[in-house]
Formats: C-alpha cells, structure tokens, sequence
C-alpha cells in the first residue's frame, strides 16, 4: 500500500481537468460542500484565500479599537464583559486562520501579507474610538453588520470556511446585545450620556454600511465568488438588511436617525436610506484613515514582542527532540 | 498476533459533505490503512458517512476527568459570555 503512495503520478492531462471542473461544479450546483482534499480550480482557491484571510485579519486588528477602552471601562462588569468580547474576536481570528491554512498557505505568509500592507482588513477597524459609547455602537452596529455578513456565509460553498462561520455566529451573538445594552443604558441616561451614544452611533453608521463593500454594480470580486457560491448574497443585499433590521433598533433607543434619508418605503418594504461617501470608503481601504498607520505598527510591534515566545518554543522543541533521538540511540 | 498487540484508532465520520467529522468508535487494527479499511466495514456498512479519519488512539491527548473541576469550572462563573445575559427591552430582543 505504501508503494502505490510513492509512485509518481503522471502529469495531469487536459481533459482530466475538464472533468474535475465538471465535477467541482457538479458539488457547487448541487450544494455540496468543497473540502480541503478536493480538487478546486486555482483561481477559486485565490480568491477564497483573499476573503478569508482578510476575514481572519479583520478579528484580530478588530481587538486594538476596543482593546483600547478595556483599562477605562466604567465598572468592573463592563471591563470583564469586554475583555471576554475581545478574547472571543482573538479566538474567531484562530478559527479562520486554521480554516484558511487548509488551502494551503502558512500562517506567516498571511501575517506577513497583513503587516506589509497587501492584505485587507475591514476599514471599519481604522477609525479611532474616542468615548465609551464608542464600545457600545462598535458591539451594536460593527458586530452587528458583522453578523449579516456571517450567517450568509454559513451558506458558503467552502465546508471549512462554513463550519468556522456557524462557530462564530454562535458566539457573536452576546457581543451584539453587550454593545446594545450599553447604547441603551447610555440613551436612557442623563443628557451627556445620550448625546454621547448619539454622537457615537452617528459616526459608526456610515462606516458600518461601508462594512459590506462597493455597490454591486462597482465590486471587482463579487460576480465570480457569487457564482462559486463563495458569497452567497451580493453586497446591497446584504447592507439593506442591516439597515432594515437596525432602523427599528435606533427607535427603540430614542435617538435620532443617524442619515435624515432613512424613510420607510412601502412599495419596496425596505427603508430607503442615503448615498454612501464612498470618496471616504476607498481613502480608508487605501490606507488614508485616522488609524491605518497606528492598527498596522501596533500588530507589528505586538508580534515582535511575541518573537521570544516563538524562540523558546523552537528550543523547547529541539531540546525534546534531541532527547529522544538519545533514547532511541 | 493476537488482537490486543494491536494498535488502537478512533473512527471518525463525516455524515454528510460540509458537517464536521464525529467521533463514532474505535477498533484495532495493524496500521492506519487497514483502520481505513476495517472503519469501512464497521461503520459506514449503510451510508452512515461520505468521509472517514482514523487516529491512533496513542496520538490523542485527552483531559483528565479527575482534573475537569479545575479545568473547565473557571469557565462557569462567566455568565456575561452567553447572549442571555443581556436583558434587552421585549421589541429588540431577537438581537
Ligand atoms: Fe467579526
Ligand atoms: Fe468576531
Ligand atoms: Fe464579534
């Protein structure tokens, strides 16, 4: 059995490939899922590469925004609640790296793409967070838009990249509802408090909307990963249900609608809502936004820190092989 | 050889295409190929599963039940980990 292993595989033929695209697109059609030791064709490899790893990124530089306010929470809840929302993003990064690894890139080529600019990350994660409420409208709307985005990829055509979402949509969950709650203690408050959720939730909207990419119309990727079920609803789709599910939401807590266009249209049975800046969005993903520079130096140095860690897993590794090279000597 | 000598694996499943493989059993066998094989045979005899991963049992390190007091109980005094912990007014409760 083991010989049949080591011979060599003859090159493959053109119209093995044709088949094997027919197969793969046989499983697509059918709602099957691709595992990591099927054949799939490169170019959906890449680009399943590209969203995910840009996934897995955008959980860990997600944790600095709010990082930054776990020493300044209000009160000891609040500072256990949120370090346990930010180890969870720190864990969901974990999941997708793994998930992403079985397409076969290492996860220093993916860190390495991050650091030196040439992987993305959500744009959301470069703007500042300046007050407390700023944790509540992040949890809230940035999770929340977040959460759209995921349970439609539970649907997605790659079993890894599937499997992880329906692990971490059961975990988003509690990071929605800490982020609205504290919006609605703050709403509820004294009128300092309500002005600062308002003035929060008023910057986080837009780019919370810009969270789910260009207009269909204008997105370079969407088409193929539609059709390869990567994605499973086009960007717009997705955007206007968080604005429809969020709208209700910002009744509830008494503040006013952070776009004066958000009106009800019955004919469509959505609500109609302002043009995006996208001049903003594209400074942003380009690496123009307040926090670019900072998120990008704050990882580096952070996994320069770590480099000792990393050494002395390598020499605590040599060292036991050394051993039992001894012993079985 | 008799059957204790050989190696122990746990069998894995995978039911159907895109779920997570799960644990189903163990058996012995002489090598992992033949644990593939012998899987087969045991487990998947009515379409039980489209894919099947055999570990020796050597190879899995596995908690302490004696020790999962202190293993996993820190974990219990963290209720603001699940969504219920969050008491939201009725009409955006479905958050
Ligand atoms: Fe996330
Ligand atoms: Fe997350
Ligand atoms: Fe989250």
């Amino acid at each position: 059995m083991d010989n049949d292993k080591n011979e060599e595989r003859p090159a493959m033929q053109p119209q093995d490939e044709a088949a094997l695209l027919d197969e793969f697109e046989r499983k697509i059609k059918a709602e099957e899922k691709i595992e990591p030791t099927d054949w799939m064709p490169e170019a959906y490899r890449k680009n399943l590469i590209r969203q995910m790893s840009q996934h897995a990124h955008s959980e860990v530089i997600g944790m600095q925004p709010e990082g930054n306010w776990i020493s300044r929470s209000p009160s000891l809840r609040r500072k256990a609640v949120l370090l346990a929302k930010v180890q969870d993003e720190g864990g969901h990064g974990l999941y997708l790296y793994s998930a992403t690894e079985t397409l076969g890139i290492s996860r220093s080529e993916m860190i390495e793409a991050l650091q030196t600019g040439k992987a993305k990350y959500a744009s959301i994660f470069n703007y500042p967070t300046l007050t407390w409420a700023d944790v509540g409208a992040i949890g809230w709307l940035v999770d929340g838009a977040a959460i759209v985005n995921q349970i439609s990829l539970q649907r997605t055509s790659y079993g890894p990249y599937s499997r992880a979402m329906i692990r971490i949509c059961k975990e988003e969950s509690f990071h929605q509802r800490q982020g609205y709650e504290i919006m609605y203690q703050l709403a509820k408050g004294t009128p300092e408090q309500k002005q600062m959720a308002q003035d929060s939730m008023n910057r986080f909207w837009w780019p919370s909307l810009m969270m789910f990419g260009p207009h269909d119309s204008e997105s370079a990727h969407s088409g193929q990963s539609m059709k390869w079920k990567i994605k499973r609803q086009s960007n717009d789709e997705l955007r206007q249900k968080f604005i429809d599910q969020t709208v209700p939401q910002i009744e509830v807590l008494g503040l006013e609608m952070p776009d004066p266009e958000i009106k009800w249209n019955e004919e469509r049975g959505h609500y109609d809502s302002g043009e995006i800046n996208w001049e903003e969005f594209y400074q942003v993903i380009n690496g123009s936004g307040p926090c670019n520079h900072q998120r990008i130096k704050h990882h580096v140095k952070a996994h320069e820190d770590g480099e000792w860690v990393r050494e002395a897993v390598r020499a605590y590794r040599a060292k036991q092989q050394a051993k039992s090279e001894e012993n079985a000597a | 050889m008799s059957q204790e000598h050989l190696a122990v694996y746990e069998v894995f499943v995978r039911s159907a295409r895109g779920l997570d493989h799960k644990h189903v059993g163990s058996l012995h066998a002489e090598s992992p190929e033949h644990a593939l094989m012998y899987a087969r045979d045991c487990y998947i005899r009515r379409s039980e599963g489209v894919s099947i991963w055999v570990v020796e049992a050597k190879n899995i390190t596995a908690s302490q039940d004696e020790d999962l007091e202190n293993f996993v109980e820190p974990m219990d005094d963290k209720p603001y980990r699940h969504a219920t912990h969050y008491v939201l007014p009725d009409s955006v409760n479905n958050m």
